[in-house]
């Protein structure tokens, strides 16, 4: 699966896609690759929280191993994808797309330069896998 | 000492790392306190070191030499012959470690037994393996509301008739967390009652405990404390004698979230305090969030049943500091005791063993209210256990009791200072009718000259 042209990545495998101050978070293909099938998910805000660059926002379980995710960015939790709680099958099927996790308003937008666009990331994935 | 390691081997290994002498590895030690003054009797032979402890054994008494009263949290049960038989057998006594579910099936099995006995009686959906003992399930339970609430609620309640030993465990166990508060059990004009509970509980409290029977032998209908607990929110745990659900209806029945519990009244001995068991069970709900340690059933490769240790991404080796427990042990051997007591006892034995406690108990009650200077405390139904005034402090009554080999009630002015003077006295299947009559007696004779 081929990382979308229009997101940004962080060194720690989340994406954010922006349209205009809202920012829209999950997990990269990378990600839930590594991580294997996914079994549980817990939304660590909700809706109002204000939350910091670096914080958990979403704690995911496969049957390898247990995850934090951590948000890329700062801002205000608009919505959660509640759906996903049940559906957490989606994080492994379409993890762009109906796998999204978490919708903040940015508190910072200036901090969207310090993460990578998807041919960055794309190349620090194989760098990885070597 | 037993070292496996020979003279040749240590020296070997010294050289590898480049030290002449064992004393070598100690240097970062500060030198007075290096080797200390052990103050420690001579050496003696394997036949004067057995004399010498059974001399300090002897000089115990046990509740096979007095006619034991003392309960307030762990009881003197019948213990049926096999649960030792079987719990000594090689395979279960020495039994590692369950990781490797190829070489642990009898002991997979058997914890997995146990949890569906201890959900059995409690009412809960699942329950854990088990903790140390009655007091650490109860910090657990607390620590499990804490990471379900992740540390935005900040309140706990818990019933002053909550064991004080389980409320001084939770209360250890949260001393680094700044923003918990611990409320509900302060010093109260006359007994607390549920409504009491019910005005402390708002919308930042975590957690409610209560303990059915409480501390004070008193069972109480929990289901409006439950229905509030829960339209603020909250989770309500309550600790439970096991023993006492052979009669009562299981907490599950008003509500309750975690059920926790001592287990030692399930075919364990008394000990001294110990060795004992941790009952603790909840809701599916909070099944991502279970302290401690898990087994569920499954199926092998050839659709064989089997058990291995299942969800373990809670567990600490796997979440690190964002467990929800450090604890991913449990009590093996003795939680087998009570399977295996359970098992025997059965659904029946277990109703015929409560409802033993409760007639002898209430006959006793009754006997003692009877002498003069002694008064009934009236706190409504109870089970095994009972308050009675007595006209002089508990501590010198019961000094006067060991005398006549009776093993007296608990003293309540020791946790409760508003209750001076207050026994608290546990009658189980143990103490035939000739023993509480003779404890009525002796209570008379020793009372009034």
């Amino acid at each position: 699966m081929s990382n979308p042209s229009n997101f940004k990545f962080a060194k720690t495998d989340e994406w954010v896609s922006v349209e205009e101050n809202l920012a829209t978070i999950g997990v990269s293909d990378y990600a839930q690759s590594q991580l294997s099938d996914i079994v549980y998910l817990e939304f660590l805000v909700e809706p109002g929280d204000d939350f910091s660059k670096g914080d958990s926002i979403v704690t995911l379980e496969s049957v390898k191993a247990a995850a934090d995710v951590s948000s890329p960015v700062s801002g205000k939790v608009v919505e959660v994808n509640e759906k996903l709680s049940d559906d957490f099958e989606a994080v492994n099927a379409d993890p762009f797309g109906r796998a999204w996790m978490v919708k903040v308003e940015l508190s910072d937008p200036s901090e969207l330069d310090s993460l990578m666009t998807a041919d960055e990331y794309t190349k620090y994935c194989e760098e990885r896998d070597h | 000492m037993f070292i496996p390691n020979t003279e040749a081997d240590r020296k070997e290994m010294l050289e590898k790392i480049g030290l002449s002498k064992i004393e070598d590895l100690f240097v970062d030690v500060p030198e007075k306190f290096r080797y200390p003054d052990l103050n420690l009797p001579d050496a003696v032979s394997e036949m004067e070191a057995l004399q010498n402890l059974s001399d300090l054994a002897i000089a115990n008494d046990s509740t096979e030499d007095l006619i034991c009263f003392l309960g307030a949290g762990a009881y003197n049960h019948y213990i049926p012959a096999s649960v030792d038989a079987i719990i000594t057998r090689g395979e279960f006594l020495t039994a590692y470690t369950p990781y490797q579910p190829e070489v642990s099936q009898g002991t997979l099995q058997a914890i997995f037994e146990y949890q569906s006995l201890v959900a059995s009686l409690t009412g809960m959906d699942v329950s854990n393996a088990s903790h140390y003992d009655g007091a650490t399930a109860a910090a657990e339970a607390c620590v499990l509301a804490f990471h379900h609430f992740r540390g935005k609620r900040t309140k706990f309640v818990l019933s002053r008739y909550v064991h004080p030993h389980y409320r001084e465990t939770i209360k250890t166990y949260f001393q680094g967390y700044e923003k918990i508060k611990i409320i509900g059990d302060e010093k109260l004009e006359g007994f607390q009652s549920t409504e009491d509970l019910v005005k402390l509980v708002d919308n930042d409290t975590a957690i409610v405990y209560v303990q059915y029977p409480d501390f004070l032998g008193r069972i109480q209908n929990f289901k409006s404390l439950a229905d509030h607990v829960h339209s603020m929110g909250a989770i309500l745990a309550v600790s439970v004698n096991p023993i006492s659900l052979g009669l009562l209806k299981p907490p599950s029945e008003f509500d309750a979230d975690i059920v926790t519990g001592e287990g030692q009244p399930l075919g364990i001995p008394l000990s001294f305090g110990g060795p004992y068991l941790g009952l603790f069970a909840t809701k599916n709900q909070f099944i991502r969030k279970l302290s401690g340690r898990l087994v569920g059933e499954t199926v092998d490769g050839k659709g064989n049943k089997g058990y291995v240790l299942t969800l373990t991404a809670r567990e600490q080796h796997i979440r690190r500091e964002k467990a929800t427990s450090n604890i991913c042990t449990n009590q093996g051997l003795i939680a087998l005791a009570s399977t295996v007591y359970m098992s025997l006892v059965g659904k029946h034995g277990l109703k015929q063993v409560a409802k033993l406690n409760y007639d002898k108990a209430h006959y006793a009650a009754d006997q003692i209210s009877k002498i003069k200077g002694f008064e009934l405390i009236d706190l409504g139904p109870f089970f095994n256990e009972f308050v009675v005034r007595s006209p002089i402090p508990t501590k010198e009554l019961n000094a006067l009791l060991l005398d006549y080999d009776i093993l007296g009630g608990y003293d309540l002015s020791i946790d409760y200072p508003e209750l001076a003077n207050h026994m608290l006295i546990a009658v189980t299947e143990m103490n035939s009718k000739d023993d509480i009559d003779y404890l009525v007696e002796i209570l008379e004779e020793v009372t009034n000259d």
